[in-house]
């Protein structure tokens, strides 16, 4: 197992190179220039020149990619263009938000969808069923920012029980922390859990035909024994995978959602950076979620031996 | 928040939980929705509005426009100019310090007038013609020139982006076109570095050393009298959050709410709304001079000819006819220097008269590459009609849509179109920067040196060289008539009329002014 974990993880340096060429690649060639945005409106073309200047835009491509990755090796992902700020420090400034809203999302939409993917298998064509699927399809059909601004309307600005917008750091206390984040997350986790509940629908509904299920029910073994023990732990390779690949679909939501809300996290970040063509912040916020992605997949890949004793590395 | 499942998990949460600002820590600190995210925070170096907003609070002016547009002293404390009008002396007010505790000296006030010099338009007609820009002693600073700059209060206290703030010697020393990282001023509220979250939030604190003057506030002018202690600045680049959030009380005010949403803000009895800023916005789409099809004056004149602004204004403001009027012209209405003077060709709106145009012009179908930033709602609105209005015209277009960190880079190619670079894009100007030709750069006809769109029109230059040289408001007058008719003629760009916005607060919150920023001394919070 331990040689196996070294293996991914050393497996994940050429992917990071790629990752990272790129990524550099893609912005040098990309339209869109930082220094216009910074020179304002009412700048003329020489202001725009002496300011490209300044920031070393006007080097060639082999010389700021070098630097750059030189950098990166060190621990340094740049200087934000606009904020003059480390990338890292914006980062760090940004994380907490989006952990947060993600964790809470996660355990939202998980403790929701299971239950109702296995409720949907169990009661496969009743109205549970019909039900837990229309709302599989309405949580794929209705995008995110419909889904928040519905949210807000109703929770914040008519029953006024929940704030519109922000975010409070958890060391301000649990509840202002909490408050926050439930909008967010419901918004977030809507296609989520519909997502989760589909697949934990699909594969609970191939498990619950085995055999062993039907032996189980003539040896007089609780109907919820047998969902929740026997069956879901069978299903489970399948869900955890979804649930892995899912995190992928929240970083994307996450920006909708951060905007929808205002909430100061890792989605607004990358919006902000790319429309001022920020590029060390762009490359920098690429580079994390790629990393982030990748080590996803390894913690999917070591869950799958603690479901299913038969896979080893 | 009234919530009482909030109370009960406060209370289970137990130790964790930290008590929310009181009442009357929260009634001191004003919550504001600006136009746009404060990403940097130079006002010399990043010339954006929004930073210029931030920066009025954090830095002084030796002198600053008030709301009748005359320059008046603010950090001077007195001024004497030769009689030849070549050499001017300024003394600063006495005890004046910098957030950091130091002095504010002469030198820093020259330091920081070579480094706005470099990057200002009008600092760069005053360097031209400069003699000598010395420290006499602590508090008196002399500026010699060459020839007289009768202009030299408007340009040390106009609001026009880069404003001339006053920094320490030692961050004024840094290269104009590289940005400060200490963010030090004399203004009446310090900038706090350390809860800056770019994008998401700004904080300014109250500097209890600053002395306000003793003249009542207008605009820069006057006493800044700050009411509250903290000033927040929270990001939304949402405007139905932003909406949202004010109606919900959780923001004081907001800056520039959207017309859409506005009726909604308006049927709200805790919120008030209204006019902005006066001096508006002018709509304005440039053509390329250097390319064909628009190297042919008829073909630019064509275009004036046909268009109807009520159709770029409705675009972009609705049905509200309270915020837009149409504009022959290229200055801000309402203010002393309004010229219609050669605005007749605005007021045709006839297409046939374009295309008889068009025809003497030898217009043979040639591509216009129109260039839209879709994600500006003002480009876009104004890029759908202009579209429209080439085609009835019976021009081709290409239609370029994009975002607007594109479009800004694409507009400084002077390339032909079919190699990068293009022949129209769609922009605005603030008002503000409209009222005369000092700060308008859009308005020049310096070939090479203009703005985008590169107009050569010497009867303009020979216009604005003689407004500079104006010694009164009457001169001024007649230089800026025939100013509006040269540019007309030449069609330097297309004005697509005058728009205004909306600002809206809570009704706790009073002294909000309408002005070309908004201006923060003077508004207080119950």
């Amino acid at each position: 197992m331990f040689a196996f974990i070294v293996r991914r993880v050393i497996a994940t340096i050429p992917v990071m190179a790629f990752v990272a060429l790129f990524v550099f690649s893609l912005l040098y060639i990309a339209p869109g220039d930082p220094a216009v945005v910074i020179a304002g409106d009412q700048a003329t073309p020489a202001d725009v020149e002496k300011i490209r200047q300044g920031l070393g835009l006007d080097r060639p491509f082999l010389i700021r990619f070098g630097e750059w990755l030189f950098n990166i090796l060190r621990g340094d992902l740049g200087i934000s263009i606009f904020t003059s700020l480390p990338v890292t420090q914006l980062i760090a400034q940004r994380i907490e938000p989006t952990v947060s809203l993600m964790a809470v999302t996660l355990l939202l939409a998980i403790s929701i969808a299971v239950p109702l993917g296995v409720m949907a298998a169990w009661k496969a064509g009743s109205w549970i069923d019909r039900f837990a699927m229309a709302f599989c399809v309405t949580g794929f059909s209705v995008p995110v920012f419909v889904v928040g601004y519905l949210l807000a309307y109703i929770f914040a600005l008519q029953l006024d029980w929940l704030p519109v917008q922000g975010y409070t750091p958890l060391s301000r206390g649990l509840w202002p922390w909490f408050e926050n984040l439930i909008l967010p997350a419901i918004t977030l986790g809507f296609v989520y859990i519909a997502l989760i509940a589909r697949i934990t629908r699909a594969s609970m509904l191939e498990v619950l035909q085995q055999d062993y299920v039907r032996t189980a029910r003539s040896k007089g073994v609780g109907e919820m024994s047998i969902l929740f023990l026997h069956a879901l732990k069978n299903a489970a390779i399948p869900i955890v995978t979804v649930i892995g690949i899912g995190i992928a679909l929240l970083i994307g939501g996450a920006v909708v959602t951060e905007s929808v809300f205002a909430i100061p996290g890792l989605g607004r970040l990358t919006v902000d950076a790319i429309l001022r063509r920020d590029y060390p912040v762009i490359q920098g916020l690429v580079l994390m979620f790629s990393f982030v992605y990748v080590l996803i997949n390894l913690v999917v890949d070591l869950i799958y031996t603690l479901i299913d004793p038969r896979i080893r590395y | 928040m009234k919530s009482a499942g909030g109370a009960a998990l406060v209370a289970a949460s137990g130790g964790l939980a930290m008590p929310a600002l009181s009442q009357g820590a929260s009634a001191k600190t004003l919550r504001f929705v600006p136009q746009a995210n404060l990403a940097n925070f130079d006002p010399i170096w990043g010339t954006q509005y929004v930073v210029r907003n931030a920066a009025a609070l954090v830095w002084d002016t030796l002198y600053g426009v008030d709301e009748k547009l005359t320059p008046q002293r603010q950090m001077v404390e007195s001024e004497s100019v030769s009689p030849d009008g070549l050499v001017w002396t300024f003394t600063l007010r006495p005890g004046m310090k910098f957030h950091d505790g130091s002095p504010v000296l002469a030198k820093d006030a020259v330091q920081s007038l070579i480094r706005w010099s470099a990057r200002d338009p009008m600092g760069l007609m005053l360097r031209a013609i400069q003699n000598e820009l010395v420290a006499v002693d602590d508090r008196t600073f002399r500026w010699s020139l060459k020839k007289p700059y009768p202009k030299m209060l408007l340009a040390l206290g106009k609001n026009n982006s880069p404003c001339s703030f006053i920094m320490p010697a030692r961050i004024a020393e840094t290269d104009p076109f590289k940005q400060i990282t200490e963010y030090i001023g004399s203004g009446p509220m310090k900038f706090k570095k350390e809860e800056w979250v770019p994008g998401a939030k700004a904080v300014f604190e109250k500097f209890a050393d600053y002395k306000p003057r003793e003249e009542k506030a207008s605009w820069l002018a006057g006493g800044k009298r700050m009411m509250v202690d903290r000033i927040e600045w929270i990001i939304m680049p949402d405007p139905a959050t932003a909406s949202a959030a004010l109606q919900n009380g959780e923001v004081d005010w907001w800056e520039n709410p959207i017309s859409d949403l506005v009726p909604v803000l308006k049927k709200n009895r805790n919120i008030e709304v209204d006019i902005a800023d006066p001096l508006g916005n002018i709509g304005a789409f440039r053509m390329n001079h250097l390319h064909p099809p628009f190297d042919n004056v008829k073909v630019r004149r064509a275009v004036l000819a046909a268009m109807n602004q009520e159709d770029y204004m409705r675009a972009i403001v609705g049905d509200d006819n309270n915020l837009w009027k149409p504009l022959p012209g290229f200055f801000t209405p309402g203010t002393p220097l309004y010229s219609e003077a050669g605005g007749e060709i605005l007021k045709m709106r006839s297409l046939d008269a374009a295309k008889k145009l068009l025809q003497e012009a030898g217009y043979k179908g040639e591509p216009v590459t129109c260039v839209v930033a879709q994600d500006q709602p003002n480009t876009k609105a104004m890029g759908d009609v202009t579209a429209d209005l080439l085609k009835k015209m019976g021009m081709t277009v290409d239609f370029v849509a994009t975002d607007w960190g594109t479009t800004g880079a694409r507009r400084a190619q002077k390339t032909p179109p079919g190699q990068g670079g293009w022949n129209m894009f769609h922009t605005w100007h603030a008002g503000a920067d409209c009222l005369n030709p000092a700060p308008y750069t859009a308005i020049r006809g310096n070939a090479d040196k203009a703005w985008f769109g590169w107009p050569n029109s010497p009867t303009v230059e020979k216009e604005v060289e003689n407004w500079f040289e104006a010694k009164d408001v009457a001169a001024e007058k007649v230089v800026m008539d025939r100013l509006n008719k040269a540019a007309l003629e030449d069609v330097i760009f297309a004005p697509t009329g005058f728009f205004l916005s909306y600002q809206a607060w809570r009704k706790n919150v009073t002294g909000v002014t309408k002005g070309p920023l908004p201006f923060f001394w003077g508004v207080s919070k119950a």
